[in-house]
Parts: C-alpha cells; sequence; structure tokens
C-alpha cells in the first residue's frame, strides 16, 4: 500500500541552522490500517506526514502507493489518493466559501474544474444527508460561510470532506489538539467512522497519550527524526499511558 | 456634456478595471500594481488598431488579449521565479511602459475622427447617451460573465484559493496555474477599461495609467465597505457593489473639481480620498472603542 523507504528530509542543509527532519525512515503500512504517531515536539512527525502528503519533497529515499513513486509529485497531484487534515481547523476549509461550495470542491478532488454550474439539486441533497450523518445539526447551514463555524464544526467537516471522493490514504495532524475536549472527542470519534467505513490507511499524529491508545491499530514512536518504536496491536492493546508517557522522559 | 455625466460614464468606462482589481486584490489578495501598465496597454492597442484600420471590435478584443498577457506574465515571475507578487507586478508595469511607449510611437495620439465603440454601435441619437447606453450593455454583459464564471466550479477554485491555498491544494488544484488564469482575467478587463477610456476621451496617452490602481482600489474599497456592512455573500451582488463603488468615486471626485479643488490636484485629491475611505472604519471602531471605555 504505502511504502516509505529510507526517506531523509534535512531543512537549511548546509547552513548553521541545519536540521536533519527526517532521517532514513522506512515505513510500510497495510491497506485499511490504522497506524498512530505520536513523538516529541520537532521529533518530524509532522514532516513525515507532509512527505507523504508532497508538501514538502524527500532529499533522499522514495515514497511508493500501490507500488507507484509519488515522491516527486506535487500535493495537488498526490491528493488524488491521499487526504490529509491539518492540526489548525481554519487551514482544511475555505472561510469565505460557503459548506457547499467547499464540499464541491472537495467533490472534485483530483478532477479538472469547468467552467460550469455543478451544484443541481442532486448534489446538494447528496452533501446534505451526508452532513446529517454528523449529527451536529449542519445539514441546515450549507449555505453560512464557512468562517461562521466554530473550529470543531469546521474540523468535521474537513474530515468529511476527504471521503467526498475515493482516497486511499489520511494523514491526520493532530486534528483535535485546538480543540475544547468536548469537541476534540466528538472529531477524534467521526475520524475513527470515517476510517473503518471506508477502508482507509490512516496515520495519525497526535500529543495525547490517550487518544494515541484509544485509537488505531499500530502505535510508532519517532525521535530525532528517526523511527524508535514499533507496536503492532497486540503490543499495543498491553500499553499503558504511564509507560508510553515514560518513553518521552529523555531529558 | 453635462460635468457629472461625464463623471459618470468615466466611472463605467473603469467598470472592467474595478472587477478586475476585484479578482486580483479582493479573490486572489494580490496587490497587482500590473494595472497602472496593462490599463495604458488597452488603451495603447486600441489606438494603434484603430489609427491603423483594424475593425473595432477586434481592436478591442486585441487590447483585452493584451492585457491577459501582461497578467500572465506577472503571475508568471510571482509563481515561477516566487518574486513577491507586488515587486512582480511593480517589474511588468516598468517594462510595459517601454512597450506602450514602442507600440505607440511617441506619447500620445489622438483617435477623434476614427470610428470607435461608441460611433460602431448606435442605440441613441445622442452622442453622451449613447456612449452611456453602449456602456451599460458592456457591463451588463461582464457583470452576467462574471458572476456565472465566479459562481462555476473553475471560480469556485479561484475563490478559494485566494481564500486557504493549502486547502484548494488538498483538492487538486494547481494553484499557481491558477493565480495565472485569474491575473490574465483581471487585467484583460483592466486593458479594457483602458480601451474604453481611450475611446470615450479621444486619445491614449502614454502616462494615462499612472496612479489608476489607486482609483480603482478606492472603488473596490467603497464597494467592499458595502459587502460588509450588508453581509453579502452572493458573488453577483458582490459584483454590483463594487461598480456602485466605482461611480461614487468618480462622483465624489467630480463634486470635488466642481467645488472648486484645482485640477492639478486631481491625483492628490484621489490619493486623500482612498486615504479617507481606507481609515474612515478604523477611525469609526477606535471611536467606537473610546465610548466604550
Amino acid at each position: 500500500m504505502l511504502d516509505l523507504q529510507h526517506i531523509t528530509k534535512v531543512y537549511n542543509a548546509g547552513k548553521a541552522t541545519e536540521v536533519a527532519a527526517v532521517w532514513d525512515v522506512t515505513l510500510h503500512l497495510e491497506p485499511a490500517s490504522y497506524t498512530v504517531l505520536v513523538g516529541a515536539n520537532g521529533s518530524g512527525k509532522s514532516t513525515l506526514l507532509s512527505l507523504i502528503a508532497g508538501n514538502t519533497y524527500v532529499d533522499k529515499g522514495s515514497i511508493r502507493l500501490h507500488n507507484k513513486e509519488i515522491q516527486r509529485l506535487p500535493d495537488y497531484r498526490r491528493s488524488r489518493w491521499v487526504a490529509r487534515v491539518f492540526q489548525n481547523p481554519l487551514l482544511g476549509t475555505a472561510a469565505s466559501l460557503t459548506v457547499l461550495d467547499n464540499f464541491r470542491m472537495a467533490s472534485l478532488r483530483g478532477s479538472p474544474k469547468w467552467m460550469k454550474l455543478g451544484m443541481d439539486r442532486a448534489f446538494v441533497q447528496a452533501v446534505r444527508d451526508k452532513i446529517a450523518t454528523l449529527g451536529m445539526g449542519l445539514e441546515d447551514k450549507l449555505a453560512q460561510p464557512m468562517g461562521t463555524l466554530s473550529g470543531g464544526q469546521r474540523q468535521a467537516l474537513t474530515l468529511l470532506m476527504t471521503v467526498m471522493t475515493d482516497v486511499d490514504v489520511l494523514l491526520l495532524d493532530e486534528p483535535s489538539a485546538a480543540l475544547d475536549p468536548r469537541s476534540a472527542r466528538q472529531v477524534m470519534e467521526i475520524a475513527d467512522r470515517i476510517i473503518s467505513e471506508n477502508k482507509l490507511t490512516a496515520l495519525l499524529v497526535t500529543h495525547n497519550i490517550s487518544e494515541a491508545l484509544r485509537y488505531g491499530t499500530r502505535l510508532i514512536q519517532m525521535e530525532n527524526g528517526r523511527i524508535v518504536r514499533d507496536y503492532d496491536q497486540k503490543a499495543k492493546s498491553k500499553l499503558d499511558q504511564t509507560e508510553v508517557i515514560s518513553w518521552f522522559d529523555y531529558y | 456634456m453635462d460635468f457629472y455625466l461625464a463623471a459618470i460614464i468615466q466611472a463605467m468606462c473603469f467598470g472592467p478595471l474595478v472587477i478586475g482589481l476585484f479578482l486580483s486584490m479582493k479573490i486572489f489578495n494580490i496587490p497587482d500594481i500590473t494595472t497602472d501598465g496593462s490599463y495604458t496597454l488597452g488603451a495603447v492597442i486600441m489606438a494603434v488598431g484603430l489609427s491603423n484600420g483594424y475593425p473595432v471590435m477586434v481592436t478591442f478584443f486585441l487590447a483585452m488579449a493584451g492585457g491577459a498577457l501582461a497578467g500572465s506574465c506577472t503571475a508568471l515571475i510571482h509563481t515561477r521565479l516566487r518574486i513577491h507578487a507586488l515587486l512582480a507586478g511593480i517589474l511588468m508595469m516598468t517594462a510595459l511602459y517601454s512597450v506602450n511607449l514602442v507600440l505607440l510611437g511617441r506619447s500620445n495620439v489622438p483617435l477623434l475622427g476614427y470610428v470607435d465603440l461608441f460611433k460602431t454601435f448606435s442605440v441613441f441619437a445622442g452622442a453622451d447617451y449613447n456612449t452611456l447606453a453602449i456602456l451599460l450593455i458592456i457591463l451588463m454583459v461582464l457583470l452576467a460573465t462574471m458572476s456565472y464564471l465566479l459562481r462555476s466550479d473553475f471560480g469556485i477554485a479561484m475563490r478559494a484559493t485566494g481564500d486557504s491555498e493549502l486547502m484548494i491544494r488538498a483538492q487538486g488544484v494547481n494553484t499557481s496555474r491558477m493565480k495565472g488564469y485569474g491575473l490574465a482575467i483581471a487585467n484583460a478587463l483592466v486593458a479594457a477599461s483602458g480601451a474604453l477610456m481611450a475611446q470615450f476621451q479621444g486619445f491614449a496617452d502614454i502616462n494615462m495609467g499612472i496612479g489608476i490602481v489607486i482609483s480603482g482600489l478606492g472603488a473596490v474599497i467603497i464597494g467592499d465597505t458595502v459587502i460588509n456592512f450588508l453581509k453579502i455573500s452572493a458573488v453577483s451582488i458582490m459584483l454590483i457593489c463594487v461598480l456602485f463603488g466605482v461611480i461614487v468615486f468618480q462622483l465624489i471626485l467630480a463634486t470635488a473639481l466642481g467645488v472648486g479643488v484645482d485640477a492639478n490636484l486631481l491625483k492628490l485629491t484621489t490619493s486623500l480620498l482612498v486615504l479617507f475611505i481606507v481609515a474612515l472604519p478604523r477611525v469609526g471602531s477606535a471611536l467606537q472603542l473610546s465610548k466604550r471605555s
């Protein structure tokens, strides 16, 4: 499915501020697997997600998706297969556009955007039905600008937008970090449901240890740009919060 | 000709320009200074075409194509060479000065006596009202086309590019290309304004574009203030507000001249007026804040 082979990313190479954000990382994600990635700030988690999404390019190594090399493709080309939810709920949606406009763009992910009016009655109804599954009452706010919704509502809609087309990989970059505890739990539950219903290959980055233990089928820890721990579902189920927190006691 | 009627006709000539500026500055969030050069380019191509006997409509579309090319060049400099949009626009505007001078051959070309757009089509017997009617038709066609474009899938992608580049790239849109299309359309409209103005005033001048971006900006800000005040989210109504803005702006300038402001101080008056419009909401909120405290 998704195969990362010896990938390396160094920022500011050759300068005094040189940082090896990701160093010789090899990682294989099985189809329909849900992997959780933890690590201290600066350990390379978000950079790894950016390298997979194509927001930045690898210096060395290869990224293969369905046995096709994608590491040189720009983010907008990879978006056909790879969807990403950002930590900041404001980044995943366009604030000045209506909820419906945002969903129209999501429904055309990876397809050309022609000069035609595509929002017929059937499309509006399909979006309304899809949003109703969130149970947040947002199906009546289709004509409202996205910027008028709360962070939690926007993040939930962003998650739903990722599955408006068939994607293979879902990257979740601390999707609940900027939300209040109730919204955070709600968003994580929605993500979990979307991942299992759509059989997505998911990679979740989080600083929340209870989230890391509750969700996913595999747990990975990164440190200084490398993968230092990798637990499968069975080993992960035996971990407790105290033990995972102790991984960070190296200062 | 009635002084205020002339001001309204002039404002209508600026109609495509303010729609273009609304596209670049408000939709794409790009401060596009190419406007000063592409406005003159439109006038220059129109003047060269008419004085060489080219058909009016062909020349008009050539002027728009020239503007589109200028806008594309600015977008290429900005997106491919990663140069700030403001600097890219200034570079293009500076380069266009020489291009315009070479095309025009001299600093000023009179167009009186040539059959222009306003003489080709006859709606009313009176020349002024005929000009007004033709401009009205042009603006209505422009309004319909632009509101369709901005509501289409392509237009939504354009609007999203200016709003959240990260979001729309995640939906598979090449934002560099989208900015290219956007600046090309914006500058084609600006050039159309230049071409209309050259025909209305009866000459093309190499310096006619200086400071035009400020006049356009003032109109866009007036329109934007109305949009925000009325909480308008429909694209077609937004475009109408911007066109309303340009008429109000030109009428205020005409009133200033009417009450005796020296014509030599027109650019200073324009700048002060734009400054006043920009500062007004900030002064208003500062006053509200001090009232509350």
